[in-house]
Protein backbone atom coordinates (compact mmCIF):
# COMPACT_ATOMS: atom_id res chain seq x y z
CA UNK A 1 0.00 0.00 0.00
CA UNK A 2 1.16 3.66 -1.03
CA UNK A 3 -0.40 6.59 0.77
CA UNK A 4 0.94 10.29 0.07
CA UNK A 5 -0.67 13.32 1.53
CA UNK A 6 1.12 16.70 0.53
CA UNK A 7 0.23 20.02 1.04
CA UNK A 8 2.48 22.85 -0.15
CA UNK A 9 1.60 26.38 -0.50
CA UNK A 10 3.81 27.85 -3.44
CA UNK A 11 3.40 31.40 -4.65
CA UNK A 12 -0.21 31.62 -6.71
CA UNK A 13 -0.34 27.92 -6.01
CA UNK A 14 -1.82 25.45 -3.72
CA UNK A 15 -0.87 22.05 -3.61
CA UNK A 16 -2.85 20.01 -1.64
CA UNK A 17 -3.30 16.05 -2.81
CA UNK A 18 -3.88 12.46 -1.13
CA UNK A 19 -4.24 9.25 -2.46
CA UNK A 20 -3.70 6.13 -2.01
CA UNK A 21 -3.15 2.67 -4.09
CA UNK A 22 -1.89 -0.70 -3.70
CA UNK A 23 0.75 -2.58 -4.03
CA UNK A 24 2.28 -3.89 -5.78
CA UNK A 25 0.65 -1.98 -8.98
CA UNK A 26 1.84 0.85 -11.21
CA UNK A 27 0.22 4.35 -10.08
CA UNK A 28 -0.38 7.11 -12.68
CA UNK A 29 -0.20 10.71 -11.94
CA UNK A 30 -1.98 12.49 -14.61
CA UNK A 31 -2.58 15.83 -15.28
CA UNK A 32 -2.05 18.89 -17.68
CA UNK A 33 1.44 21.14 -17.12
CA UNK A 34 1.10 23.18 -13.73
CA UNK A 35 -1.33 20.31 -12.38
CA UNK A 36 2.09 20.07 -9.76
CA UNK A 37 2.88 16.55 -11.11
CA UNK A 38 6.64 17.23 -10.49
CA UNK A 39 5.86 18.45 -7.15
CA UNK A 40 4.05 15.30 -5.73
CA UNK A 41 7.54 13.13 -6.58
CA UNK A 42 9.93 16.09 -5.33
CA UNK A 43 7.35 16.09 -2.42
CA UNK A 44 7.71 11.95 -2.17
CA UNK A 45 11.47 11.79 -2.98
CA UNK A 46 12.27 14.78 -0.16
CA UNK A 47 13.41 16.93 -2.57
CA UNK A 48 10.76 19.10 -1.78
CA UNK A 49 9.86 20.13 1.52
CA UNK A 50 5.87 19.98 2.10
CA UNK A 51 4.25 22.32 4.51
CA UNK A 52 2.42 19.09 5.60
CA UNK A 53 2.90 15.37 4.60
CA UNK A 54 2.95 12.03 5.06
CA UNK A 55 4.13 9.81 2.75
CA UNK A 56 4.10 5.70 3.52
CA UNK A 57 4.93 3.09 1.51
CA UNK A 58 4.68 -0.41 2.74
CA UNK A 59 4.87 0.25 5.98
CA UNK A 60 7.37 2.63 5.66
CA UNK A 61 6.64 6.32 7.10
CA UNK A 62 8.79 8.64 5.03
CA UNK A 63 8.54 11.44 7.10
CA UNK A 64 10.11 15.28 6.88
CA UNK A 65 12.86 14.01 8.99
CA UNK A 66 14.10 11.22 6.15
CA UNK A 67 16.51 13.02 4.57
CA UNK A 68 16.72 12.32 0.74
CA UNK A 69 19.71 9.69 0.73
CA UNK A 70 18.05 7.44 3.08
CA UNK A 71 14.19 7.02 1.68
CA UNK A 72 15.42 4.15 -0.84
CA UNK A 73 13.31 5.44 -3.22
CA UNK A 74 14.24 5.21 -7.22
CA UNK A 75 13.78 8.27 -8.97
CA UNK A 76 13.84 8.66 -13.06
CA UNK A 77 14.26 11.85 -14.15
CA UNK A 78 12.69 13.69 -17.22
CA UNK A 79 16.70 14.29 -18.63
CA UNK A 80 18.16 10.96 -17.16
CA UNK A 81 20.89 13.01 -15.34
CA UNK A 82 23.43 10.29 -16.27
CA UNK A 83 26.48 11.07 -14.43
CA UNK A 84 28.84 12.54 -17.56
CA UNK A 85 32.02 11.14 -16.13
CA UNK A 86 31.57 7.79 -15.50
CA UNK A 87 30.24 4.71 -18.15
CA UNK A 88 27.19 3.32 -18.05
CA UNK A 89 28.27 0.31 -16.15
CA UNK A 90 29.81 2.47 -13.40
CA UNK A 91 26.50 4.69 -13.63
CA UNK A 92 24.26 1.38 -13.22
CA UNK A 93 26.52 0.45 -10.00
CA UNK A 94 26.19 4.32 -8.28
CA UNK A 95 23.01 3.62 -6.94
CA UNK A 96 23.89 -0.37 -6.03
CA UNK A 97 26.77 0.25 -4.38
CA UNK A 98 25.06 2.78 -1.68
CA UNK A 99 22.33 0.34 -1.18
CA UNK A 100 21.87 -2.88 1.06
CA UNK A 101 22.17 -5.90 -0.39
CA UNK A 102 18.57 -6.66 -2.29
CA UNK A 103 17.04 -8.73 -4.73
CA UNK A 104 17.51 -6.57 -7.62
CA UNK A 105 21.04 -7.92 -9.53
CA UNK A 106 22.93 -6.46 -12.15
CA UNK A 107 22.95 -8.44 -14.47
CA UNK A 108 18.67 -9.39 -14.31
CA UNK A 109 18.50 -5.42 -14.76
CA UNK A 110 20.91 -5.33 -17.48
CA UNK A 111 19.22 -7.76 -19.10
CA UNK A 112 15.05 -6.55 -19.00
CA UNK A 113 16.24 -3.09 -19.85
CA UNK A 114 18.74 -4.29 -22.78
CA UNK A 115 21.67 -2.33 -21.32
CA UNK A 116 24.46 -5.84 -21.76
CA UNK A 117 25.81 -3.48 -25.05
CA UNK A 118 25.81 -0.32 -23.74
CA UNK A 119 28.08 -0.84 -20.70
CA UNK A 120 30.96 0.59 -21.77
CA UNK A 121 29.45 3.13 -23.18
CA UNK A 122 30.05 6.78 -22.02
CA UNK A 123 26.28 9.08 -21.32
CA UNK A 124 27.20 11.33 -24.30
CA UNK A 125 27.05 9.03 -26.76
CA UNK A 126 23.69 7.33 -26.18
CA UNK A 127 20.39 8.25 -27.81
CA UNK A 128 17.70 9.55 -25.85
CA UNK A 129 15.91 6.41 -25.06
CA UNK A 130 18.81 4.74 -24.28
CA UNK A 131 20.08 7.13 -21.47
CA UNK A 132 16.28 6.79 -20.19
CA UNK A 133 16.72 3.31 -20.14
CA UNK A 134 19.84 3.44 -18.04
CA UNK A 135 18.73 5.82 -15.70
CA UNK A 136 15.43 3.43 -14.87
CA UNK A 137 18.66 0.62 -14.69
CA UNK A 138 20.30 3.00 -12.35
CA UNK A 139 17.49 3.66 -9.94
CA UNK A 140 16.23 0.15 -10.36
CA UNK A 141 19.61 -0.78 -8.73
CA UNK A 142 19.72 1.66 -5.88
CA UNK A 143 17.46 -1.61 -4.25
CA UNK A 144 14.38 1.02 -3.99
CA UNK A 145 11.08 0.55 -1.42
CA UNK A 146 9.35 2.62 -4.70
CA UNK A 147 10.28 3.50 -8.58
CA UNK A 148 9.25 7.22 -9.35
CA UNK A 149 8.91 8.04 -13.07
CA UNK A 150 8.91 11.16 -13.48
CA UNK A 151 7.78 11.29 -17.29
CA UNK A 152 10.17 9.48 -18.26
CA UNK A 153 9.25 9.33 -21.91
CA UNK A 154 8.47 13.19 -22.63
CA UNK A 155 11.69 13.66 -23.68
CA UNK A 156 11.86 11.70 -26.33
CA UNK A 157 10.17 11.36 -29.92
CA UNK A 158 7.34 8.73 -30.84
CA UNK A 159 9.54 5.97 -32.31
CA UNK A 160 11.77 6.24 -28.83
CA UNK A 161 8.90 6.27 -27.10
CA UNK A 162 7.62 2.71 -28.58
CA UNK A 163 11.09 1.77 -27.88
CA UNK A 164 11.05 1.80 -24.06
CA UNK A 165 7.27 1.41 -23.40
CA UNK A 166 7.85 -2.32 -23.78
CA UNK A 167 10.76 -2.41 -21.56
CA UNK A 168 8.58 -0.28 -18.82
CA UNK A 169 5.55 -3.07 -19.62
CA UNK A 170 8.49 -5.98 -18.36
CA UNK A 171 9.56 -3.81 -15.27
CA UNK A 172 6.13 -4.15 -14.62
CA UNK A 173 5.74 -7.51 -14.59
CA UNK A 174 8.98 -8.71 -13.80
CA UNK A 175 9.76 -7.00 -10.57
CA UNK A 176 7.34 -6.64 -7.70
CA UNK A 177 7.54 -2.98 -7.36
CA UNK A 178 5.35 -0.18 -7.00
CA UNK A 179 5.58 2.39 -9.49
CA UNK A 180 4.68 5.60 -9.52
CA UNK A 181 4.68 7.17 -12.91
CA UNK A 182 3.89 10.70 -13.30
CA UNK A 183 2.24 11.37 -17.50
CA UNK A 184 0.87 13.74 -19.32
CA UNK A 185 0.17 11.53 -21.94
CA UNK A 186 -2.74 9.38 -21.62
CA UNK A 187 -1.84 6.44 -24.34
CA UNK A 188 1.27 5.29 -21.23
CA UNK A 189 -1.61 5.55 -18.72
CA UNK A 190 -3.59 3.23 -20.72
CA UNK A 191 -0.86 0.79 -21.38
CA UNK A 192 0.66 0.67 -17.62
CA UNK A 193 -1.17 2.19 -15.23
CA UNK A 194 -3.34 -0.29 -12.64
CA UNK A 195 -4.27 2.99 -10.43
CA UNK A 196 -4.80 6.47 -11.48
CA UNK A 197 -4.55 9.76 -10.03
CA UNK A 198 -6.37 12.50 -11.69
CA UNK A 199 -4.73 16.30 -11.12
CA UNK A 200 -5.73 18.93 -12.07
CA UNK A 201 -4.33 22.44 -10.86
CA UNK A 202 -2.75 20.65 -7.60
CA UNK A 203 -5.58 18.48 -6.55
CA UNK A 204 -6.77 15.48 -6.87
CA UNK A 205 -9.83 15.40 -9.36
CA UNK A 206 -10.31 11.50 -9.12
CA UNK A 207 -8.09 8.74 -7.75
CA UNK A 208 -8.82 4.95 -8.18
CA UNK A 209 -8.16 1.89 -10.29
CA UNK A 210 -7.61 2.52 -14.02
CA UNK A 211 -10.90 0.54 -15.22
CA UNK A 212 -13.25 2.34 -13.28
CA UNK A 213 -12.04 5.71 -14.02
CA UNK A 214 -11.42 5.57 -17.35
CA UNK A 215 -14.94 4.51 -18.37
CA UNK A 216 -16.81 7.35 -15.99
CA UNK A 217 -18.52 10.13 -17.96
CA UNK A 218 -18.59 13.04 -15.95
CA UNK A 219 -14.45 13.00 -15.82
CA UNK A 220 -12.58 15.46 -17.79
CA UNK A 221 -11.21 11.99 -19.09
CA UNK A 222 -14.46 11.15 -20.64
CA UNK A 223 -13.95 14.59 -22.77
CA UNK A 224 -11.06 13.99 -24.82
CA UNK A 225 -10.60 12.71 -28.26
CA UNK A 226 -9.38 9.75 -27.13
CA UNK A 227 -10.69 9.07 -24.01
CA UNK A 228 -11.44 4.81 -23.50
CA UNK A 229 -12.33 2.13 -21.19
CA UNK A 230 -9.67 0.60 -19.99
CA UNK A 231 -9.52 -2.59 -18.31
CA UNK A 232 -7.57 -6.43 -17.63
CA UNK A 233 -8.95 -9.70 -18.97
CA UNK A 234 -7.29 -12.75 -19.77
CA UNK A 235 -7.67 -15.27 -22.60
CA UNK A 236 -10.13 -17.79 -23.07
CA UNK A 237 -10.02 -19.26 -26.06
CA UNK A 238 -8.32 -19.67 -28.98
CA UNK A 239 -9.46 -20.23 -32.29
CA UNK A 240 -7.00 -20.41 -34.81
CA UNK A 241 -9.31 -21.48 -37.71
CA UNK A 242 -11.33 -18.19 -37.53
CA UNK A 243 -8.53 -16.10 -36.53
CA UNK A 244 -9.58 -15.09 -33.84
CA UNK A 245 -9.61 -15.01 -30.13
CA UNK A 246 -11.91 -14.50 -26.86
CA UNK A 247 -10.95 -12.24 -23.91
CA UNK A 248 -12.92 -12.57 -20.51
CA UNK A 249 -13.13 -9.89 -18.04
CA UNK A 250 -15.63 -10.53 -15.51
CA UNK A 251 -19.03 -11.47 -17.33
CA UNK A 252 -17.92 -9.67 -20.24
CA UNK A 253 -16.71 -11.53 -23.56
CA UNK A 254 -14.76 -10.14 -25.66
CA UNK A 255 -14.15 -11.37 -29.73
CA UNK A 256 -10.64 -9.93 -30.88
CA UNK A 257 -8.29 -10.55 -33.56
CA UNK A 258 -5.85 -13.74 -32.64
CA UNK A 259 -3.63 -12.71 -30.19
CA UNK A 260 -0.33 -14.34 -29.62
CA UNK A 261 -0.16 -14.87 -26.00
CA UNK A 262 -1.25 -18.37 -24.27
CA UNK A 263 -4.51 -18.72 -23.15
CA UNK A 264 -5.02 -17.52 -19.45
CA UNK A 265 -2.72 -14.57 -20.03
CA UNK A 266 -3.76 -10.88 -19.05
CA UNK A 267 -3.63 -9.07 -21.45
CA UNK A 268 -4.63 -4.91 -21.13
CA UNK A 269 -7.70 -3.91 -23.44
CA UNK A 270 -8.72 -0.62 -24.56
CA UNK A 271 -11.78 0.11 -26.69
CA UNK A 272 -12.18 3.72 -27.48
CA UNK A 273 -15.36 5.54 -26.80
CA UNK A 274 -16.00 6.73 -30.38
CA UNK A 275 -16.02 2.77 -31.85
CA UNK A 276 -18.37 1.56 -29.56
CA UNK A 277 -22.03 1.63 -30.82
CA UNK A 278 -25.14 1.54 -29.07
CA UNK A 279 -28.27 -0.41 -29.88
CA UNK A 280 -31.42 -1.94 -28.02
CA UNK A 281 -32.70 -4.95 -30.51
CA UNK A 282 -29.44 -6.92 -31.44
CA UNK A 283 -28.66 -6.85 -35.34
CA UNK A 284 -28.60 -9.70 -37.73
CA UNK A 285 -26.62 -10.19 -40.43
CA UNK A 286 -23.66 -7.74 -39.27
CA UNK A 287 -19.89 -8.45 -39.66
CA UNK A 288 -20.21 -7.37 -36.10
CA UNK A 289 -18.53 -10.28 -33.38
CA UNK A 290 -19.64 -8.44 -29.81
CA UNK A 291 -22.66 -7.80 -28.97
CA UNK A 292 -22.23 -6.95 -25.38
CA UNK A 293 -25.69 -6.50 -22.71
CA UNK A 294 -25.27 -4.22 -20.04
CA UNK A 295 -27.03 -1.71 -17.85
CA UNK A 296 -26.98 2.21 -18.73
CA UNK A 297 -24.74 3.60 -15.41
CA UNK A 298 -25.09 7.04 -16.16
CA UNK A 299 -25.38 9.79 -19.40
CA UNK A 300 -23.08 12.96 -19.35
CA UNK A 301 -23.43 15.42 -22.44
CA UNK A 302 -20.68 17.19 -23.55
CA UNK A 303 -21.42 20.35 -24.99
CA UNK A 304 -18.84 21.30 -26.70
CA UNK A 305 -18.53 18.15 -28.72
CA UNK A 306 -22.62 17.88 -29.79
CA UNK A 307 -22.03 14.60 -27.84
CA UNK A 308 -23.47 12.22 -24.90
CA UNK A 309 -20.96 10.40 -22.67
CA UNK A 310 -22.60 6.68 -21.90
CA UNK A 311 -21.37 4.74 -19.26
CA UNK A 312 -22.53 0.72 -19.46
CA UNK A 313 -22.34 -1.44 -16.83
CA UNK A 314 -21.39 -4.78 -19.11
CA UNK A 315 -19.44 -7.14 -16.76
CA UNK A 316 -16.92 -4.57 -17.15
CA UNK A 317 -17.65 -0.86 -17.36
CA UNK A 318 -17.86 0.90 -20.90
CA UNK A 319 -17.87 4.06 -22.22
CA UNK A 320 -19.71 5.11 -25.59
CA UNK A 321 -19.47 8.37 -27.15
CA UNK A 322 -22.69 8.43 -29.36
CA UNK A 323 -24.58 11.71 -30.34
CA UNK A 324 -27.36 12.90 -27.84
CA UNK A 325 -30.20 12.77 -30.70
CA UNK A 326 -29.22 8.43 -30.67
CA UNK A 327 -29.67 8.77 -26.74
CA UNK A 328 -33.00 10.45 -27.38
CA UNK A 329 -34.19 8.02 -30.19
CA UNK A 330 -33.45 4.67 -28.18
CA UNK A 331 -34.72 5.75 -24.75
CA UNK A 332 -31.46 5.42 -23.24
CA UNK A 333 -32.08 6.57 -19.50
CA UNK A 334 -29.65 5.44 -16.27
CA UNK A 335 -30.87 1.60 -15.16
CA UNK A 336 -32.13 1.36 -18.50
CA UNK A 337 -31.09 -1.88 -20.77
CA UNK A 338 -28.83 -1.11 -23.82
CA UNK A 339 -26.52 -3.36 -26.32
CA UNK A 340 -23.13 -2.18 -26.81
CA UNK A 341 -21.64 -2.96 -30.46
CA UNK A 342 -17.77 -3.98 -30.46
CA UNK A 343 -15.75 -4.33 -33.71
CA UNK A 344 -13.26 -6.65 -32.80
CA UNK A 345 -11.13 -4.76 -34.94
CA UNK A 346 -11.40 -1.68 -32.65
CA UNK A 347 -10.11 -3.52 -29.66
CA UNK A 348 -6.87 -2.85 -28.96
CA UNK A 349 -4.95 -4.96 -26.83
CA UNK A 350 -1.50 -5.25 -25.00
CA UNK A 351 -0.21 -7.44 -23.22
CA UNK A 352 3.62 -7.65 -21.79
CA UNK A 353 6.15 -8.92 -24.32
CA UNK A 354 6.06 -12.86 -24.12
CA UNK B 1 73.97 27.20 -18.56
CA UNK B 2 72.86 28.25 -15.54
CA UNK B 3 75.66 28.43 -12.81
CA UNK B 4 75.11 26.42 -9.86
CA UNK B 5 73.37 29.48 -7.65
CA UNK B 6 71.04 30.43 -10.27
CA UNK B 7 69.91 26.84 -10.33
CA UNK B 8 69.77 27.04 -6.39
CA UNK B 9 67.02 30.05 -7.21
CA UNK B 10 65.22 27.98 -9.68
CA UNK B 11 64.72 24.61 -7.32
CA UNK B 12 64.14 26.71 -4.85
CA UNK B 13 61.99 28.66 -7.01
CA UNK B 14 59.48 25.23 -8.18
CA UNK B 15 59.80 23.94 -4.47
CA UNK B 16 57.73 27.39 -2.79
CA UNK B 17 55.68 27.10 -5.49
CA UNK B 18 54.78 23.78 -5.63
CA UNK B 19 54.26 23.92 -1.50
CA UNK B 20 51.94 27.77 -1.85
CA UNK B 21 49.57 25.08 -4.09
CA UNK B 22 49.56 21.98 -1.94
CA UNK B 23 48.95 24.22 0.60
CA UNK B 24 46.75 26.85 -0.93
CA UNK B 25 45.05 24.53 -3.54
CA UNK B 26 42.75 22.06 -1.37
CA UNK B 27 41.40 25.69 0.88
CA UNK B 28 40.94 27.30 -2.22
CA UNK B 29 38.26 24.60 -3.38
CA UNK B 30 36.51 24.74 -0.39
CA UNK B 31 36.24 28.46 -0.38
CA UNK B 32 35.37 28.02 -4.14
CA UNK B 33 32.54 25.42 -2.92
CA UNK B 34 31.30 27.96 -0.23
CA UNK B 35 31.54 30.73 -2.99
CA UNK B 36 29.21 29.04 -5.63
CA UNK B 37 27.39 27.14 -3.50
CA UNK B 38 26.59 28.83 0.02
CA UNK B 39 23.61 31.41 0.77
CA UNK B 40 24.94 33.66 3.93
CA UNK B 41 24.74 36.66 4.42
CA UNK B 42 28.04 38.28 4.06
CA UNK B 43 28.92 36.24 1.27
CA UNK B 44 29.29 38.89 -0.97
CA UNK B 45 31.95 40.60 1.51
CA UNK B 46 33.83 37.57 1.69
CA UNK B 47 33.97 36.99 -1.97
CA UNK B 48 35.74 40.34 -1.73
CA UNK B 49 38.08 39.75 0.89
CA UNK B 50 39.05 36.67 -0.97
CA UNK B 51 40.08 38.74 -4.36
CA UNK B 52 41.68 41.33 -2.17
CA UNK B 53 45.39 40.15 -3.09
CA UNK B 54 44.61 40.68 -6.42
CA UNK B 55 43.75 44.16 -6.63
CA UNK B 56 45.95 45.21 -3.64
CA UNK B 57 49.52 46.05 -3.98
CA UNK B 58 51.66 42.59 -3.32
CA UNK B 59 53.83 45.03 -0.62
CA UNK B 60 50.74 45.76 1.25
CA UNK B 61 49.89 41.87 1.41
CA UNK B 62 53.37 41.35 2.63
CA UNK B 63 53.56 43.63 4.90
CA UNK B 64 50.30 42.50 6.12
CA UNK B 65 51.48 39.15 6.40
CA UNK B 66 54.29 40.33 8.76
CA UNK B 67 51.65 41.37 11.24
CA UNK B 68 49.86 38.31 11.18
CA UNK B 69 52.61 36.23 11.29
CA UNK B 70 55.50 37.82 12.34
CA UNK B 71 57.10 36.90 15.07
CA UNK B 72 55.23 39.15 17.37
CA UNK B 73 51.96 39.31 14.91
CA UNK B 74 49.26 36.38 17.04
CA UNK B 75 49.73 33.67 14.65
CA UNK B 76 53.47 34.31 13.91
CA UNK B 77 54.24 34.05 18.25
CA UNK B 78 51.68 31.27 18.44
CA UNK B 79 53.32 29.05 15.74
CA UNK B 80 56.94 30.16 17.28
CA UNK B 81 56.18 29.00 20.64
CA UNK B 82 54.53 26.05 20.28
CA UNK B 83 55.53 24.14 16.84
CA UNK B 84 58.65 26.21 17.04
CA UNK B 85 58.09 27.49 13.38
CA UNK B 86 59.20 30.56 12.11
CA UNK B 87 57.83 31.80 8.53
CA UNK B 88 59.19 35.09 8.31
CA UNK B 89 62.31 35.00 6.29
CA UNK B 90 62.22 30.94 5.46
CA UNK B 91 61.10 28.99 2.47
CA UNK B 92 57.76 28.24 3.95
CA UNK B 93 57.03 31.72 4.48
CA UNK B 94 57.68 32.35 0.65
CA UNK B 95 55.58 29.73 -0.04
CA UNK B 96 52.88 31.10 1.85
CA UNK B 97 53.40 34.50 0.53
CA UNK B 98 53.20 32.80 -2.52
CA UNK B 99 49.65 31.02 -1.82
CA UNK B 100 47.69 34.34 -0.62
CA UNK B 101 48.62 35.89 -3.58
CA UNK B 102 47.77 33.43 -5.86
CA UNK B 103 44.54 32.27 -4.01
CA UNK B 104 42.34 34.73 -5.82
CA UNK B 105 43.36 32.83 -9.24
CA UNK B 106 42.90 29.76 -7.70
CA UNK B 107 39.48 30.38 -6.43
CA UNK B 108 38.20 31.89 -9.47
CA UNK B 109 39.77 29.04 -11.89
CA UNK B 110 37.92 26.66 -9.34
CA UNK B 111 34.63 28.54 -8.81
CA UNK B 112 33.79 28.73 -12.50
CA UNK B 113 33.96 25.05 -12.47
CA UNK B 114 32.01 24.22 -9.69
CA UNK B 115 29.49 26.72 -10.97
CA UNK B 116 29.09 24.93 -14.40
CA UNK B 117 28.55 21.15 -12.47
CA UNK B 118 24.78 20.57 -12.89
CA UNK B 119 23.34 20.69 -9.41
CA UNK B 120 20.74 18.36 -10.48
CA UNK B 121 23.31 15.30 -10.94
CA UNK B 122 24.31 15.75 -7.57
CA UNK B 123 20.45 15.36 -6.62
CA UNK B 124 20.39 12.66 -8.61
CA UNK B 125 23.37 11.31 -6.65
CA UNK B 126 21.85 12.25 -3.58
CA UNK B 127 18.50 10.01 -4.59
CA UNK B 128 20.53 6.96 -4.80
CA UNK B 129 21.76 7.40 -1.41
CA UNK B 130 24.95 9.52 -1.81
CA UNK B 131 25.13 11.87 1.22
CA UNK B 132 26.87 15.10 1.41
CA UNK B 133 30.45 14.48 1.15
CA UNK B 134 30.12 11.20 -0.88
CA UNK B 135 28.47 13.36 -3.16
CA UNK B 136 31.17 16.12 -3.48
CA UNK B 137 33.96 13.60 -3.92
CA UNK B 138 32.12 11.42 -6.83
CA UNK B 139 30.23 13.64 -8.49
CA UNK B 140 31.02 17.50 -7.72
CA UNK B 141 34.99 17.27 -7.58
CA UNK B 142 35.56 15.22 -10.33
CA UNK B 143 32.92 17.20 -13.09
CA UNK B 144 34.98 20.14 -11.41
CA UNK B 145 38.04 18.57 -12.65
CA UNK B 146 39.46 20.82 -15.19
CA UNK B 147 39.13 23.86 -13.32
CA UNK B 148 41.02 22.60 -10.18
CA UNK B 149 43.87 21.15 -12.68
CA UNK B 150 44.10 24.80 -13.96
CA UNK B 151 43.86 26.56 -11.39
CA UNK B 152 46.41 24.54 -9.64
CA UNK B 153 48.26 25.10 -13.21
CA UNK B 154 47.57 28.95 -12.92
CA UNK B 155 48.18 29.12 -9.41
CA UNK B 156 51.81 27.53 -9.86
CA UNK B 157 52.91 29.56 -12.55
CA UNK B 158 51.90 33.04 -10.28
CA UNK B 159 53.76 31.72 -7.60
CA UNK B 160 56.87 31.61 -10.12
CA UNK B 161 56.58 35.34 -10.78
CA UNK B 162 55.63 36.37 -7.32
CA UNK B 163 57.61 39.28 -6.14
CA UNK B 164 56.38 41.86 -3.61
CA UNK B 165 54.82 39.93 -1.26
CA UNK B 166 57.84 37.40 -1.35
CA UNK B 167 60.44 40.22 -0.40
CA UNK B 168 58.38 42.09 1.71
CA UNK B 169 57.50 39.23 3.92
CA UNK B 170 60.50 36.29 3.33
CA UNK B 171 63.24 38.92 2.56
CA UNK B 172 65.40 38.19 -0.35
CA UNK B 173 67.89 35.68 1.19
CA UNK B 174 69.82 33.47 -1.69
CA UNK B 175 69.37 29.82 -1.13
CA UNK B 176 66.58 30.20 1.24
CA UNK B 177 64.27 32.92 0.21
CA UNK B 178 65.58 34.12 -3.41
CA UNK B 179 63.07 33.01 -5.82
CA UNK B 180 63.58 33.36 -9.65
CA UNK B 181 62.52 37.42 -10.14
CA UNK B 182 64.22 37.96 -6.50
CA UNK B 183 67.29 36.51 -7.91
CA UNK B 184 66.97 38.76 -11.33
CA UNK B 185 66.01 41.95 -9.49
CA UNK B 186 69.15 41.33 -6.94
CA UNK B 187 71.55 40.49 -10.27
CA UNK B 188 70.21 43.66 -11.79
CA UNK B 189 71.24 45.76 -8.59
CA UNK B 190 74.91 44.34 -8.94
CA UNK B 191 77.23 45.62 -11.53
CA UNK B 192 77.70 43.62 -14.71
CA UNK B 193 74.52 41.14 -14.03
CA UNK B 194 72.61 41.83 -16.65
CA UNK B 195 73.69 38.23 -18.28
CA UNK B 196 72.63 36.36 -15.14
CA UNK B 197 69.41 38.56 -14.84
CA UNK B 198 68.78 38.20 -18.75
CA UNK B 199 69.49 33.82 -18.24
CA UNK B 200 66.99 33.84 -15.21
CA UNK B 201 64.14 35.86 -17.50
CA UNK B 202 64.53 33.36 -20.36
CA UNK B 203 63.88 30.98 -17.25
CA UNK B 204 61.28 32.60 -15.90
CA UNK B 205 59.61 33.12 -19.98
CA UNK B 206 59.58 29.51 -20.42
CA UNK B 207 58.23 27.89 -17.40
CA UNK B 208 54.96 30.67 -17.84
CA UNK B 209 54.86 29.80 -21.25
CA UNK B 210 55.08 25.69 -20.26
CA UNK B 211 52.22 26.41 -17.40
CA UNK B 212 50.21 28.35 -19.60
CA UNK B 213 49.77 25.29 -22.36
CA UNK B 214 49.94 22.87 -19.72
CA UNK B 215 46.88 24.33 -17.98
CA UNK B 216 45.36 24.77 -21.98
CA UNK B 217 45.80 21.20 -22.68
CA UNK B 218 45.16 19.38 -19.36
CA UNK B 219 41.53 21.43 -19.33
CA UNK B 220 40.45 20.32 -22.33
CA UNK B 221 41.41 17.06 -22.34
CA UNK B 222 39.61 16.45 -18.69
CA UNK B 223 36.93 18.32 -20.41
CA UNK B 224 36.50 15.63 -22.97
CA UNK B 225 36.47 12.98 -20.25
CA UNK B 226 33.70 14.40 -18.73
CA UNK B 227 31.69 15.04 -21.82
CA UNK B 228 31.55 18.45 -22.04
Amino acid sequence: MISVALRKDFPGFRLDVAFAAPTPGVVALFGPSGAGKSSIVAGIAGLLRPDAGRVEVDGAVLSDAVPVERRRLGLVFQDARLFPHMNVATNLRYGLRRAPAGEIGFDAVAGLLGLDRLLDRRPHSLSGGERQRVAIGRALLSQPRLLLLDEPLASLDAARKAEILPYLLRLKTALKLPIIYVTHALDEVFALADTLVLLESGRVVAAGPVAELSSRADLPLAARDDAASVFDAEIAEHHPARRLSKLRAGALELWVPLVAAPIGQIMRVRIPAREIILATEAPSAISLHNIIPGVVRAIHEDPVRHAALVEIDAGAALLARVTPDAVARLGLRPGGKVLALVKSMAVDVRGDAP
Amino acid sequence: MLTSSELEALLLTLTVAARAVAFGLPLAIAMAWILARGRFPGRTLLDALVHLPMVLPPVVVGWLLLLVFGVRGPIGAWLQNWFSVRLVFTAQGAALACAVMAFPLMVRAVRLSLEAVDPGLEEAARTLGAGAWDRFATITLPLAAPGVVVGAIIGFAACLGEFGAVITFAANIPGQTQTLPLAIYAALQSPGGEDVAARLSLVSIGLALIGLLAADVIGRRLRARIGR
